[in-house]
């Protein structure tokens, strides 16, 4: 069984995922950041693949692509890296990424290496649902990869509905108008937005992203959906970091305790 | 020649070029937008304020210039499209005549923009101040530095300039910034992209606004020369605004040759060039699939012009599409050639170019044509805003 429905079978609520960049802060530290997320107890881990233009991303997750891209990180490497990382790691693995680096790959060959390194699914915020419904769609069943769309509070019902359907895994909540990074507290008209989409009784679990950054933030979106997303603040974590190990121990351990 | 159809399909692609790839938190903006335009467009009381706005306020139609010793000099009929004698100084005004509009009719308050040269920045903030709107105009850093003037000129006229300073800071920065401040701003705020480049609709309704430039031309050349259709219509590519539209009455007139000219800065094979169809690849940049100058690995390359109008990674679909099916010819033009024509039109005609378009003027040296031809070039911007590029060139 694919390992994202798996956990979505067993664990219904406070599911954390946790992203990074690929090659940031060293090229190398790809595999050991993984290992570290996964002894400290978060569920899911979001492999960004750098990007040198990515649009949804704020200031912290731009500099950690260009710092990655400078490392020299490529789709390359990154596979090369991750051969043999599911003899360590367990929890489900998610790669997410612009679209074009993986259309220069070759879409066939990416949903391939994905399958046989060990990927579960894939968040390709820039792929349209069209294209990927009829273009993309029979390749990424043919590896067993599951695919997430995003919505956002200004996403409409039958836009949400229309998602719901294509989606398999769980569809990414955008937890208000904005690009990754922003920090804000959690306001009441993201919470009625959280609970609209809970009473849709959509069939797929939902995770809340963006503007998620530490305990208060993580409780406030889980106790809305079935858990969520830390990218920005992660990353943050990661470039302050002197021992990564210990850093990101901590930091988990301080969200989910 | 086959008859080549240019025309955009219901989803946004001209051949295998175009559609919409954004994030979904974009995806209401693009559908109302694409929802609308066309109908908002066809509206009499759209029209009218359209029309109106371009002939007294923007100064249109604007002429077509027989160009007799420059016709001399390169033996064939040349006539230039004065967009130069736009107000503000460019053909860029047509289009953020039509999107604020647009933004009106849409209820929107606020307008974002990115800027590279800083002219579509410019003509923007210059809308904006007309219909009083809120403008806030995205710049890239270095560009802010190297095109002052026009940064004073939108801080005079009301905008707000904010810097990008991500990757290059130049105009692919600068666009990546506004579209980070669309998904922001999604509901009040219109985002008036200033060429034929990102997500449908966008390329075809900037070609519309901009397709203008090619319906004078069409009635002018029948006063002049008994006849609607040109030999050779050449313009510069960047995005390719004007390009798009001084060709769109004649993307379907296969007697008329396209020729498209970029730039290719130092020289295609320097690592220091903006000639996209030359040296790119299909990719997907700024929400729409078209040829892209990429690495391997698929991160887009850092271009080069002189000109900052065409320093530009990709180009519009549209151009993808004509260079792709043959319909278009594409020249590139290296930056010394550029400063060279530029000088050699100030001093035939008394008229001293922009260097994106003088990059235009230069593919005379490269095409081949009759002595009979009838050539109109699209004079798509002055030089005033490039004084400083030429006083460093100084070879005059």
């Amino acid at each position: 069984m694919n390992r994202i429905d798996e956990l979505f079978k067993q664990k219904k609520e406070r599911i954390l995922s946790i992203y990074f960049t690929a090659g940031f802060p060293q090229l190398d530290d790809t595999v050991s950041i993984m290992e570290a997320i996964q002894a400290a107890g978060a569920n899911i881990i979001e492999i960004g693949v750098p990007y040198s233009d990515p649009i949804a991303d704020g200031p912290t997750i731009q500099e950690s692509n260009n710092q990655a891209l400078k490392n020299g990180m490529t789709l390359k490497v990154l596979f090369e890296q991750l051969k043999g990382f599911r003899e360590r790691i367990h929890i489900p693995v998610i790669l997410m990424g612009y679209l074009n680096p993986v259309v220069q790959y070759g879409m066939e060959a990416f949903c391939k290496t994905c399958k046989e390194v060990g990927i579960d699914g894939l968040i390709l915020p820039d792929l349209p649902m069209q294209q990927y419904l009829t273009e993309y769609k029979h390749t990424f069943d043919a590896y067993d990869l599951r695919n997430t769309f995003l919505i956002s509070p200004q996403t409409s019902e039958a836009r949400i509905r229309q998602i719901d359907q294509h989606t398999d895994g769980f569809i990414y909540m955008v937890s208000s108008a904005s690009i990754t990074g922003a920090k804000k507290e959690v306001s009441p008209e993201q919470i009625a937005y959280f609970e609209r989409v809970k009473a849709m009784n959509l069939k797929n679990p939902r995770l809340i992203g963006f503007g998620i950054s530490d305990k208060p933030s993580f409780q406030t979106a889980a106790a809305h959906s079935h858990g969520a997303i830390i990218g920005s603040a992660f990353i943050n974590v990661l470039r302050e970091s002197t021992n990564l190990k210990e850093d990101i121990q901590e930091y988990i351990q301080g969200i989910l305790a | 020649m086959e008859r080549a159809m240019i025309k955009v399909d219901e989803n946004g692609f001209y051949g295998q070029f175009g559609g919409a790839f954004i994030p979904e938190m974009l995806y209401p903006n693009i559908e109302e937008l694409r929802e609308n335009y066309e109908a908002i467009m066809a509206t009499p009381a759209f029209r009218q304020e359209f029309d109106s706005l371009l002939k007294d306020y923007v100064g249109r139609p604007t002429p077509l210039f027989l160009a007799q010793r420059l016709s001399e000099k390169y033996g064939a009929k040349i006539y230039l499209k004065r967009e130069d004698l736009c107000h503000t100084g460019a053909h860029k005004i047509n289009n953020t005549v039509g999107q604020i509009i647009l933004a009106k009719k849409l209820n929107k308050k606020r307008i974002i923009a990115e800027t590279g040269a800083g002219q579509h920045g410019v003509a923007t903030a210059t809308v904006c101040a007309l219909m009083g709107m809120e403008c806030t105009v995205y710049m890239g850093a270095v560009d802010m530095e190297r095109q002052k003037p026009n940064v004073e000129r939108m801080r005079i006229l009301g905008a707000k300039v904010v810097p990008a300073n991500s990757g290059s800071k130049t105009l692919k920065d600068a666009t990546n910034e506004a579209m980070r401040q669309w998904i922001n701003n999604p509901v009040d705020t219109h985002y008036i992209i200033g060429s034929v480049v990102g997500p449908h609709p966008y390329p075809e309704m900037v070609a519309r606004f901009q397709s203008v430039i090619s319906e004078e031309m069409k009635w002018q050349l029948q006063e002049k020369e008994g006849r609607e259709n040109p030999d050779l219509v050449i313009a510069c590519v960047g995005g390719g605004s004007n390009a798009a539209g001084s060709f769109y009455h004649y993307y379907n007139e296969p007697s008329v040759r396209l020729i498209a000219v970029e730039a290719a800065g130092m020289g295609i094979t320097s690592g220091r060039s903006a000639a996209t169809t030359t040296l790119g690849k299909p990719g997907i940049l700024h929400g729409s699939k078209t040829l892209l100058m990429q690495t391997d690995d698929g991160q887009v390359v850092e271009p080069h012009s002189i000109s900052a109008g065409l320093d530009y990674p990709g180009i519009g679909p549209v151009h993808a599409h004509l260079f792709d099916s043959g319909r278009g010819e594409f020249v590139a033009v290296e930056d010394e050639h550029a400063m060279q024509s530029g000088i050699e039109v100030s001093r035939l005609e008394g008229i001293i170019p922009a260097i994106e378009s003088a990059h235009a003027f230069s593919a005379l040296n490269q095409i081949h044509y009759e002595p009979t031809d009838v050539i109109v070039i699209n004079l798509s911007g002055r030089g005033d805003k490039d004084l400083e590029t030429y006083i460093k060139w100084g070879n005059y």
